[in-house]
């Protein structure tokens, strides 16, 4: 039984976290909270010195060849620091997707860029206010050009690059493919959205007769898609973890040095219960994560249902985590100068960012039935 | 990551299957009919394994030899426990006396003592059970009432204990008593080990809510013990306690009912919600979701543990989340099952009920479940102090003497 990260891994994740609480501490999430910055371009530089916008990609094409394991150990600091980068986007979203399904050209144009950080990508699924399914997605793909609006795409407003999922005729899901758009390209409009949680920029990109190439064969979209939320659940739910984590010893510490009717308020059941509950939820979203995690990293056969579980357990620990550390700090927890904000607002941005419990819970339901086929 | 053995775990594995394969009967060619029948027959049948276990050094694994174990490791044994779980064989009647009292005794007991007692033990001639908790001392052990008092040179017992495990077939207990109610709580007990045969001690089942009899209410009349029997030193009890206390979580078991996410999926394919097969209906697949996940949450929380044992390593903290979400899930999974069965439901007949009556059998068990060896309220406590670090509970009674602090009837 070997279910750990190995030393090099967890080195790995040392280093991150070193880098990350030397570089992006909270007063530096919060510089771009209250500014306009679309996210800290110092901290980006830094992941992307340190090479690891290429962990998971290949050598041959400028990565450093690592798997999915060590970008789990990279996701957990950086849902941890609370981090003001587009790394998702860019990482585990749009590179995993022409990674794992690009052309040859494609890959061998694109993935070089995303290692060494040249160019920042990103996926446009959503297509406004419901979950995206194979019957509503309408921008359309015809003759090498889209047309139709996306939002809210995470990072729209700064990448480079956007893997869009469209509508290239045909029904069902053999309605739908991936195709690869230049967003500095002409027919391109975008916008910043206002959104929950400013330090992670979103916007509505509007196509109209832009150029785009289709991601191999036309017509296998949704399977596509499917795969990459997956893997990018995984990578979410460490996030998550990270973040339940550093909610919790937020809470834990303020607890500890406030005091009320003459005592620790972290002496009070009603604050131990809530805390334990806490480090119950983030537990076994862990677990789940880990089993994600080997999952993803072997390209195992119960990743489908693995990488549910780690999505649905990580937006159960972490807005849970993030609601009741702002409840445990009571007023002062409520207001523009304490922390807790940055978590409250990360936890559900992060709980929606690739589709909602209601819609991962159905996805396993479904999953589940097929495996367990009477 | 992998879930494989190491070599040397796999070396092991292959020798007690080999065992297992040559002295017992696997659980798939098991008949019906070989099924214990009555206590005795139980107790005959559990001792002769455990006899059997012992001769080959799987019985107290992590034991040494000289005291009758096998000198391995704890991987060592849980891979003997997880093939031993595939055969029709069973040990349950050892788990307090083995996981708890002898444990205490080999720490607190003198050379005498354990010269005496522990090969016996864990040979399965003898079995013990441990007599801590009081009508007036659950969660709060500590507030026990059971006293003795010293008659030369020896104790005479007077008191009531309760919810002790199979008391009515054990032929010692660790017991533990007030012998100081002039001193505070915890620095006025005393434990010793007594003979469950000796004039004075009356054994109850006591009825439980679901109808079966698993705990026995235990009482004692003037029963006198030897100074001797003393575990540790008069007003130590509550550190001998401990020693004791620090196992309950090991040997109180992993139970999560027979029903689970597969079987609720199934259940859910053969009943039906408004004419609809109830697997249709979103609140049906939202509940199989939620519980698949923490289910798998506990099985690898499980593995986390047993890397780290498999490492030579302490494990984590994680471990105690355990009992908090299977006992609450058990609960809640037997209810909604019922409730699957929509007017059925109410129905407890294992001919009838759907998996042999399981959903009615843990709705009605995880009540106890959640109770036995630790609260759900007093292992959330336990993370809160022991895991988090925060503080503990102020104790109105902690410096007044027993006698003066405030008690309920």
């Amino acid at each position: 039984m070997n279910f750990d990260f190995s030393d090099d891994q967890k080195m790995l994740k040392d280093q991150v976290r070193k880098f990350l609480s030397d570089k992006s501490p909270l007063s530096v999430t919060r510089k771009v909270l209250e500014s306009d910055q679309p996210y800290e371009k110092a901290v980006w530089k830094g992941l992307v010195d340190m090479g690891l916008t290429g962990t998971a990609i290949p050598e041959a094409y400028g990565g450093l060849g690592l798997g999915a394991l060590e970008l789990c150990v990279i996701a957990e600091e950086l849902g941890r620091a609370v981090a003001a980068t587009p790394f998702s986007s860019s990482v585990y979203l749009a590179s995993e997707a022409i990674k794992l399904f690009g052309t040859e050209k494609q890959k061998e144009t694109w993935l070089p860029k995303l290692a060494e950080g040249s160019v920042i990508g990103t996926l446009a699924l959503s297509e406004g206010l419901h979950a995206a399914s194979p019957r509503n997605i309408t921008t359309a793909f015809a003759n090498g050009k889209i047309n139709g609006t996306k939002m809210p795409v995470p990072d729209g407003d700064i990448a480079d690059i956007a893997v869009v999922v469209v509508n290239s005729g045909g029904a069902g899901e053999q309605a739908i493919s991936l195709a690869i758009v230049d967003l500095k390209g002409a027919g391109i409009t975008r916008e910043v959205l206002r959104t929950i949680d400013p330090t992670r920029s979103q916007a509505t990109i509007t196509f109209k007769d832009a150029t785009a190439e289709l991601m191999g064969p036309a017509g296998q979209g949704w399977g596509q898609l499917s795969r990459v939320l997956d893997g990018a659940a995984v990578l979410f739910a460490f996030e998550q973890v990270g973040g339940a984590e550093a909610a919790l010893e937020m809470a834990r510490d303020y607890s500890l040095e406030r005091y009320a009717f003459g005592r620790q308020i972290g002496s009070y059941q009603a604050i131990k219960h809530k805390l334990a509950d806490i480090y119950v939820k983030k537990e076994l979203a862990k677990s789940n994560a880990y089993f994600g995690a080997m999952m993803l990293n072997d390209e195992g056969a119960e990743l489908p249902e693995a990488a549910a579980a780690s999505r649905l357990a990580g937006n159960d620990a972490y807005v849970f985590a993030a609601q009741e550390s702002l409840q445990t700090h009571g007023g002062i927890g409520y207001t523009w100068e304490a922390d807790t904000q940055f978590h409250y607002r990360r936890a559900k941005l992060l709980a929606l960012a690739i589709g909602s419990s209601a819609q991962w819970k159905e996805k396993l339901a479904t999953r589940l039935e097929a495996k367990n086929a009477a | 990551m992998d879930f494989n053995d190491t070599p040397e775990e796999a070396k092991y594995r292959a020798e007690v299957r080999a065992w297992l394969d040559k002295n017992a009967v696997r659980k798939a060619d098991a008949k019906d009919a070989e099924q214990a029948k009555t206590l005795e027959e139980l107790l005959k049948r559990s001792k002769a394994w455990q006899a059997k276990k012992a001769e080959a050094g799987y019985a107290c694994i992590t034991w040494p030899k000289e005291w009758g174990g096998g000198g391995g490791t704890t991987i060592n044994n849980v891979i003997y426990g997880q093939e031993e779980s595939n055969y029709a064989v069973t040990g349950s009647v050892f788990a307090i006396g083995l996981g708890m009292c002898i444990p205490t005794v080999m720490y607190w007991g003198t050379d005498e003592h354990k010269a005496r007692f522990v090969k016996p033990a864990v040979r399965g001639d003898e079995i013990w059970c441990q007599l801590f908790s009081e009508p007036a001392g659950g969660s709060d052990v500590a507030g026990l009432r059971t006293r003795a008092e010293k008659d030369g040179d020896e104790w005479v017992i007077n008191g009531q204990k309760v919810w002790t495990s199979g008391a009515h077939y054990c032929d010692y207990g660790i017991v533990l008593v007030r012998t100081d109610p002039n001193v505070p709580k915890h620095k006025g007990l005393t434990m010793f080990w007594v003979d469950m045969k000796s004039p004075g001690v009356e054994v109850r089942p006591i009825k439980q809510m679901s109808g079966d009899a698993n705990f026995n209410e235990v009482f004692f009349t003037n029963v006198r013990v030897k100074d001797n029997q003393r575990l540790g030193q008069v007003g130590d009890g509550w550190k001998v306690a401990l020693t004791t206390l620090m196992n309950e979580r090991l040997a109180v078991g992993g139970s999560q009912g027979n029903a689970d996410v597969a079987e609720l999926i199934k259940l859910a394919r053969e009943t039906e919600i408004d004419g609809k097969p109830a697997i249709s209906n979103g609140a049906v697949r939202e509940r199989i979701a939620d519980w698949y996940v923490q289910a798998q949450g506990l099985k690898f929380t499980r593995f986390r543990t047993l890397t780290a044992l498999s490492k030579g390593e302490t494990p984590g903290p994680e471990s105690s989340i355990s009992k908090i979400i299977a006992a609450k899930k058990m609960q809640d999974l037997g209810s909604f099952g019922m409730d699957l069965q929509d007017m059925g439901g109410i129905i407890r007949d294992r001919n009838i009920s759907p998996e042999e009556g399981a959903y009615t059998e843990q709705w009605l068990g995880a009540a106890g479940y959640r109770i036995a060896g630790g609260t759900d309220e007093i292992l959330r406590n336990i993370v809160a102090e022991r895991v988090l670090g925060m503080p503990s509970d102020i104790r109105v009674d902690k410096d007044l003497p027993f006698n003066q602090a405030p008690k309920g009837k």
